[in-house]
């Protein structure tokens, strides 16, 4: 029974690396741009539903009609300001790679750090349905599983708008190939800036569900960042519903290893992850031989 | 390296030498330690340069391999005499580079990128949790009497060995094959160059300074902890500093690592929020107005200046 809470809580955390890891998918595989201050929108969107709890009583859930939005104008914003002139003078993906990994690196640098200077260094959490949720013999926390049951929907809408829609077509072909997407007159540069202010959208929504069940302080954006990272590397770079799959896998093996092992090893089972499957299937677990 | 460059880095490093020296009085303790913050970081970032400048590999293991050096010093300061200490730091991160290396110089871009940073990370969790379960001891002490003014002369030489290696390795064939695998990998391939071997006896060797820094500064502290020892924050700097002086020239990072050591010792502690915003910054400036950072700089305003410059020297 005990076992089953610990795989139940990896499933939920797995839910919101998944979230975030398809999010990033967005931002690397779609529009090609290495954000490593991506982690700190959710931390944004995880302060900013703080305080609409705290100061205004906004129901976190209802707090994701204002962190979504919010953070997504930011992302296209930063797109269209600082990375098309990147985009432009990059000679091959290469270097657009370099430049834009030290581009986030300073915005991850100046986000944290101005959140450091508002906030503090404390870790901040509110309760939000910090119930006991009894189903049979199990005891859940109703606000994990509310979390867990909204990653999911967003999952799969998203995953949805991106199989069944003429935008998320446009957007998988860029994925795959943006010379030859301009090719069928897909607008690169429009669909680039929607792509990584979606993902953008994506980690505010994790942020917001995020800030539910666990504290946070203005330092946590870097790990998650890695943990979307690793996902995204695990589950195939442009593959959605592979981020989606080895989301769920890393947080359940996460727990088990907390778990089994000792909490004290959670990044080290992480890299070791991430290793493997770089050394053995570097396109990703679902990647067809 | 020219003749001219030569001479003039062989006297910059001869001032520097007998500067705390020859003004006992002007050189206070809190400027000969300064000099040893200056110092360790121009090396730091120079052995970055050393690797990450020609192949444009981004490592972010500097924190780990400095580590390894400080660890290997609080380990065996007080058994051994230092200068064998020292070979035993600098062999330590020559290995655990070759080991890492092997496995992931294959990655390349971001794949690197975060890797080495998860190394340190990991290193450091892996350290922290054998030090409460194993040794139970949450520091480790440094009983070593070295003044600052002796590490002082050890980072100079040290820095002076550095720069002899760096020149030397640029006029060799392994530093031609860096540069060609900087520009195109594949190409590197084709023509014959053993890109692996290339890029891990860089990775390595710029490793070994960066463990024999670390030792050379554990004394510093006189306890060390995994938090202290592979602070995450050395390697962010290092690539900035690097960058922001220019990974071209020798004297690049250099050129980079004093202004922002002298502005992490006026912020850093005081308003360590300020620190890590202008640190960004630091960073936007360098993508956006000098991608070939400060000597980048200096080197076209030389040219600019001077009156009909000689295409080669």
């Amino acid at each position: 029974m005990f076992l089953l809470d610990v795989l139940l809580n990896g499933a939920v955390l797995g839910g919101m690396y998944a979230l975030t890891a398809l999010g990033l998918n967005l931002q690397y595989g779609v529009a090609r741009i290495m954000n490593l201050s991506y982690g700190e929108f959710l931390m944004l969107a995880a302060f900013m539903s703080f305080w609409l709890f705290t100061s205004y009583s906004v129901d976190p859930l209802l707090g994701l009609a204002v962190t979504v939005p919010l953070i997504f104008l930011a992302n296209w914003l930063i797109y269209q300001i600082f990375l098309v002139p990147l985009v432009r003078r990059a000679r091959s993906r290469d270097a657009l790679e370099a430049d834009t990994i030290l581009f986030t690196f300073g915005l991850l640098f100046v986000v944290q750090g101005g959140a450091m200077l508002e906030w503090g260094a404390q870790y901040r959490g509110y309760s939000f349905l910090a119930v006991p949720l009894h189903i049979g013999v199990f005891t859940f926390a109703l606000n994990r599983i509310v979390a867990f049951a909204a990653a999911c929907t967003i999952g799969f809408l998203a995953f949805a708008v991106l199989r069944f829609t003429r935008i998320g077509t446009a957007l998988r072909a860029l994925a795959i190939d943006p010379e030859s997407a301009q090719l069928v007159a897909i607008d690169v540069r429009r669909y680039s800036a929607l792509a990584f202010a979606s993902g953008g959208a994506m980690v505010a929504a994790a942020g917001t569900l995020i800030s539910m069940f666990l504290s946070f302080n203005p330092t946590v954006g870097i790990t998650f960042t890695l943990k979307a990272l690793i996902v995204m590397v695990m589950g195939g770079i442009g593959n959605m519903a592979g981020s989606l799959l080895a989301g769920v896998i890393l947080g359940i093996a996460e727990a088990l290893g907390a778990y089994l092992v000792d909490p004290g090893l959670t990044l080290a089972i992480n890299y070791a992850m991430f290793l493997l499957v770089v050394l053995l299937r570097p396109n990703g677990l679902f990647a067809r031989a | 390296m020219s003749a001219k460059s030569l001479i003039a880095v062989s006297i910059g490093l001869g001032v520097l030498f007998v500067l705390p020296a020859a003004l006992p009085h002007f050189a206070n303790r809190y400027a000969v330690s300064l000099g040893c913050a200056i110092l360790s970081y121009v090396i730091l970032s120079t052995a970055w340069a050393m690797f990450s400048g020609p192949t444009r590999y981004v490592s972010l293991a500097t924190a780990a391999f400095f580590g390894i050096g400080a660890y290997v010093m609080a380990g065996l300061a007080s058994s051994l005499p230092l200068p064998l200490v020292l070979l035993i730091a600098g062999a330590a991160g020559f290995v655990v580079a070759l080991v890492v290396g092997l496995s992931t110089l294959r990655l390349s871009g971001v794949y690197f990128v975060i890797f080495t940073f998860g190394l340190s990370e990991l290193i450091r969790q892996l350290a922290t949790w054998f030090q409460i379960n194993i040794t139970k001891t949450r520091v480790s002490y440094i009983f070593v009497k070295l003044g600052d003014n002796e590490l002082y002369y050890y980072l100079v030489v040290l820095w002076a060995i550095l720069l002899v290696t760096c020149a030397l390795v640029q006029r060799s064939r392994l530093g031609f094959a860096l540069r060609v695998i900087g520009q195109d990998e594949t190409v590197a391939k084709h023509a014959g160059i053993n890109t692996t071997l290339a890029k891990l006896s860089m990775f390595a060797l710029s490793s070994v300074f960066m463990s024999v820094t670390g030792a050379i500064m554990a004394p510093r502290w006189t306890y060390i902890d995994p938090n202290i020892a592979f602070n995450p924050l050395v390697s962010f700097q290092v690539v900035i500093m690097a960058l922001l002086g220019g990974v071209g020239p020798l004297y690049g990072p250099a050129l980079g690592a004093a202004p922002l050591v002298l502005l992490s010792e006026y912020l850093a502690g005081r308003f360590p929020y300020h620190f890590s915003i202008a640190l960004g910054i630091c960073f936007i400036v360098i993508v956006y107005l000098l991608p070939s950072g400060l000597s980048g700089l200096l080197e076209r305003l030389g040219v600019y200046l001077r009156p009909r410059a000689p295409l080669v020297d």
